[in-house]
């Protein structure tokens, strides 16, 4: 996931005001580094890797891509059937519809609590805290979790012990490796939708509560007739940036759990690097086509959804 | 008020939540091995020792891999603040053809998740002789959407007048660039340098493929590679995990307005 603050919408269109495009090539001078990045390095990438989903290529072809055979559909095909990669899909579609409403729901949380009257330094000060996760190198946190839940010499397991609990293998269990990575997740992302969130609840104006008290609402009534939906459009784009990010989870289970135990962690996108790590590009072309169009879609429905509502 | 007491209760106790992994692991990479691995344990080290650190960089080569992120890390931001903002100029005060189109292509870039085209940037990058270098692992990143994202909209914002002044004086589009428009950005280019270095410096998927000998790996390679061969050595790794960890943790303390201007400069209001 990129670790960022910003969010790609509310454009204001800058109008070009300046008249007379002298020189428009010299426009087309300033676009050229994008231009050229995007073709070679993204838009070519993507195109070529959807061509490689209908061939048998492997790594040993890197040499001479055309000498590969064309099998059209063949590889798509094979995908349904693997196992694997059924197993990896339960595990995102469980991953994102957990993770996301966790998330959100912990985000709301610490942006309502900064936002009701707190004095401005430690309300910095708590925001600065809620937010270190998310700007931390994944590898870090997830030797350091891996620390903390590590059956013996972690910490975790010893406070269980004092309450008599006997804590479980965390990472090497089917039953918690998962939810553990879930957790782990919520955790590190909620910061960046408590930012959002808390931008968009300082935007909200006084008067409508002052109406609301007027009407005779209570806190409950204000918090559901007023906050939410003042706060769609900021919830809207958290659950969009959000699940598109969850939905191409790899890097937490690849470091934590290298997909196990039994595939029980493995991802989407891990399935993806797996058979890239194999050797087998067409077949992993096929695969990343798959769930870049499950994506674009879910990105697109949800906007849709969230338009109508 | 005594509302307001109980949210800053149910704030720390979230905080402590929050920062216990960080807190704990940071005293704990303090502790000699056997204090680590004991029970009841600690909080504070009994026995405050810096052999982990001193362990670490004797077994793993961290220094390469610190220096490696750091070059990466500044090549990264030093490309992005120039192209980022000459594009983003173009898309702010420029009328060419095509221009909206393009903006779109922007967006696109921004939607693509690494796994979709890591495969074949990766065959690209061969083809161009370029795997285990330090350009192959910057050029996709050059020039990141969202810089220009950023750039765009906050160049956006300054007075036409002043580049028309600047036109009428016979300057050159590339002289407005340069001597009023750039000065004129620098509080966003502090926030994208920052972005840029963070980004660039927790980078681990696209490194992970193009380093492929010790000597190019990034501290996160570096690390993840160490504890997939030593997953039981909690001393040396959780003294890596801090070294990954620090750098990005101060920056973050000392100029965190920047991230907030940020927030505001995209029109996040």
């Amino acid at each position: 996931m990129a670790t960022t603050l910003e969010r790609p919408v509310a454009v204001k269109t800058p109008a070009p005001k300046i008249g007379k495009p002298r020189n428009s090539w010299v426009a087309w001078i300033f676009v050229l580094p994008f231009l050229v990045v995007f073709v070679v390095f993204w838009a070519g990438p993507l195109l070529a890797g959807l061509g490689m989903s209908f061939t048998d290529m492997r790594s040993t072809d890197v040499r001479d891509p055309f000498a590969v055979d064309v099998v059209g559909v063949e590889n798509y095909l094979r995908l349904f059937d693997d196992e694997l990669m059924r197993k990896a899909a339960l595990n995102t579609l469980i991953f994102v519809v957990t993770t996301l409403p966790l998330t959100i729901a912990l985000g709301l949380a610490a942006a309502v609590a900064l936002n009701s009257g707190i004095a401005r330094l430690p309300a910095a000060f708590f925001r600065l805290g809620y937010y270190t996760p998310y700007i931390t190198s994944i590898i870090g946190i997830a030797v350091a979790w891996r620390f903390l839940l590590d059956p013996d010499a972690g910490p975790v397991n010893q406070f269980l012990g004092w309450i008599g609990i006997d804590g479980p293998a965390w990472l090497s269990d089917e039953r918690t490796a998962l939810p553990v990575i879930i957790v782990m997740t919520a955790w590190r992302s909620f910061g960046f939708d408590m930012v959002v969130l808390l931008a968009a609840l300082q935007g909200i104006p006084k008067e409508l509560y002052e109406a609301a008290d007027i009407d005779g609402a209570g806190r409950w009534q204000r918090f559901r007739s007023v906050t939410v939906p003042m706060l769609r459009p900021a919830l809207l784009f958290c659950t969009v940036y959000s699940s598109i990010g969850f939905a191409q989870f790899m890097e937490e289970p690849l470091v934590m759990t290298r997909g196990g135990p039994a595939g029980a962690t493995t991802s989407a996108s891990l399935a993806i690097y797996n058979q890239f790590g194999a050797g087998a590009y067409g077949y992993a072309g096929a695969a990343a086509t798959v769930l870049f169009t499950v994506i674009v879609a879910l990105a697109f429905l949800q906007f849709r959804i969230g338009r109508r509502s | 008020m005594k509302r307001r007491a109980s949210t800053y209760v149910l704030l720390a106790a979230g905080l402590l939540v929050v920062v216990f992994p960080f807190l704990w692991t940071m005293l704990a990479s303090f502790k000699p091995e056997s204090e680590i691995r004991r029970n009841p344990p600690t909080l504070l080290p009994a026995e405050w020792t810096t052999s982990n650190y001193a362990g670490l960089f004797e077994r793993m080569n961290m220094g390469t891999a610190f220096l490696n992120s750091a070059v990466i890390a500044i090549a990264l931001v030093v490309a992005n603040l120039l192209f980022c903002s000459m594009v983003g100029y173009a898309f702010a005060k420029l009328r060419f053809r095509f221009r909206n189109t393009l903006f779109g292509l922007v967006m696109v870039q921004m939607m693509v998740p690494a796994i979709v085209v890591m495969v074949p940037q990766f065959v690209l990058i061969a083809k161009l002789g370029l795997v285990n270098t330090f350009l192959g692992i910057v050029l996709p990143f050059v020039v990141a959407p969202l810089g220009i994202f950023m750039m765009r909209q906050f160049i956006a914002d300054i007075p036409d007048e002043l580049i028309q002044a600047a036109r009428v004086d016979g300057a050159r589009e590339f002289r407005v660039f340069f001597s009023i428009v750039l000065p004129l950005c620098r509080p966003a280019l502090a926030t994208l340098g920052l972005i840029t270095f963070m980004t660039s410096w927790n980078n681990f998927l696209w490194p992970a493929v193009v380093a492929q000998s010790e000597d190019m790996y990034t501290l996160p390679v570096a690390l993840a590679i160490f504890s997939n061969a030593q997953a039981t050595q909690y001393g040396l790794l959780i003294a890596g995990a801090v070294v990954v960890v620090a750098p990005i943790l101060l920056l973050f303390l000392f100029l965190q307005r920047y991230f907030v201007q940020g927030i505001a400069s995209t029109g996040l209001k």
